[in-house]
């Protein structure tokens, strides 16, 4: 039920998830954030099964740290996406697989802004755009009429809300609020949470005219 | 007679000591000088960099080693045991946050490296770590702290000190100048640091490496361009000192 949305824009990821953590049928809590921090310019978000996705998410952060603190550099995005899915990976073939799918939005100096789509079966992708859950069935088609290389920031939110829009619309597990970040050179920015667009009610025509005769009457 | 007892070191000799971790801190008088201050808003590490072969790299921050953003650590002795120590620090480093959500405490990390050492002191056919560290940072809280380790697994907690070679005549020093008052400046902590490590080391920024760090900021290399210019007030501070001396007479 949870949707993850990621875009590539020109020299930043956007990364949006649904902030809904629920367990079975009921919504637990409204306002989760799903995206964890791997370094200053790299985020994770991830969706699947409940403790593995904090576990997992948690321990591929903190050794991506270590990389740090040996090294002296941080990793770039394209080495992290590949430590995360060998782990995915490695881990699959175990006791104690972790099912966890996730995207990670990243910027670097030599390639620039990247965003990699992993699912829990360990395999990976570079996408312009890409979304995990239920909402890809309905958000997909939005991104491939709309999405074009090299957007700003406002082009790409207003591609986000469109989509959100139509998950809102069709969708029929109510995911009312998504949290959205942005990676680009100067790190790591929250943007404000994003909720559908409210329509104004629409009237059936019929119910219009029934008024008209009946105040005639 | 001591030839006898320093073939393993679980044994003990008859007048009570543990040859293999004496030998130990002999190595350590052996490395080059480090100096560890520790002011009330920063904290100073200072070492002594050896001088290079003419046709060898020059690599910076070889003795300085950054065990996580809020830690630091020099030591004086062996440099190879001393990456097997820091690279178990980090890892515990980053293992303690995965575990407890919170940055380690210097009080944790000291007592866990100087716990890794002390293991090493009892252990059967391994030799102790050849090496001494100067262990600074900040608490969460913001409070500063130096610790100091030894080849032994002891650790203690310092206002100022120095490991290595001629570590005492530098303590010596440190003794004479730090107060409570030369804390509280930023500038002064880091002078006498230098000041301390000018006792042992040839005057100039080549033959020395800095580092400060400040309660929630990276741990700061000092340029030679800065190291130059303290020196240079130093110098000039000693020459008024022996001016007025001068005068008094």
């Amino acid at each position: 039920m949870e949707c993850l949305i990621g875009i590539r824009g020109k020299d930043f990821v956007l990364l949006a998830s649904d902030s809904v953590a629920g367990r079975s049928v009921v919504a637990m809590k409204k306002d989760h954030d799903k995206m964890f921090q791997l370094s200053s310019k790299l985020l994770m978000a991830v969706s699947g099964e409940g403790g593995d996705t904090v576990q997992f998410a948690e321990y591929i952060a903190k050794n991506i740290q270590l990389y740090r603190m040996r090294n002296g550099y941080d990793l770039s995005t394209k080495a992290a996406a590949s430590f995360t899915r060998r782990n995915l990976a490695d881990y699959l073939r175990s006791s104690t697989p972790y099912m966890v799918n996730l995207l990670i939005g990243g910027h670097d100096d030599n390639d620039g802004a990247d965003l990699y789509y992993m699912d829990y079966l360990g395999s990976m992708v570079n996408l312009p755009f890409a979304v995990h859950g239920y909402g890809s069935f309905f958000t997909l088609s939005i991104m491939d009429r709309y999405y074009k290389e090299d957007m700003t920031k406002e082009q790409t939110l207003a591609l986000l809300q469109r989509c959100i829009d139509e998950i809102h619309e069709r969708f029929i597990v109510n995911l009312n609020s998504f949290k959205v970040k942005i990676i680009d050179k100067d790190g790591i920015h929250v943007l404000k949470d994003i909720r559908p667009t409210t329509k104004p009610p629409v009237e059936a025509e019929g119910t219009q005219q029934q008024q008209q005769l009946m105040d005639t009457a | 007679m001591t030839a006898t007892y320093d073939r393993a070191i679980t044994v003990f000799s008859p007048d009570g000591h543990l040859f293999q971790v004496e030998y130990a801190q002999e190595a350590v008088k052996k490395g080059s000088t480090a100096v560890g201050v520790r002011g009330n808003d920063i904290v100073v590490l200072g070492v002594e960099k050896k001088a290079v072969a003419k046709l060898q790299e020059d690599r910076t921050v070889r003795k300085i080693a950054l065990l996580d953003d809020h830690v630091a650590l020099a030591f004086a002795g062996l440099t190879a045991d001393a990456r097997i120590l820091i690279n178990r620090a980090r890892i515990e480093c980053q293992s303690h946050k995965l575990t407890v959500e919170d940055p380690v405490t210097l009080e944790y990390i000291t007592r866990f490296i100087a716990q890794l050492k002390q293991k090493y002191t009892q252990s059967n056919g391994r030799r102790p770590f050849g090496l001494s560290t100067l262990i600074v940072g900040f608490d969460y809280d913001g409070t500063p702290h130096l610790y100091q380790t030894d080849p032994s697994g002891t650790h203690f907690e310092w206002m100022a000190n120095a490991i290595g070679r001629s570590a005492k005549t530098v303590r010596e020093f440190l003794e004479k100048h730090y107060t409570p008052e030369l804390a509280t400046s930023d500038k002064e902590t880091i002078k006498l640091a230098l000041k301390a490590l000018l006792e042992v080391v040839q005057s100039g920024s080549k033959n020395m490496e800095v580092a400060v760090m400040k309660h929630k900021q990276p741990l700061k290399i000092l340029e030679t361009e800065e190291i130059d210019k303290l020196i240079q007030e130093i110098e000039q501070e000693k020459e008024e000192e022996a001016e007025k001396k001068k005068k008094q007479k």
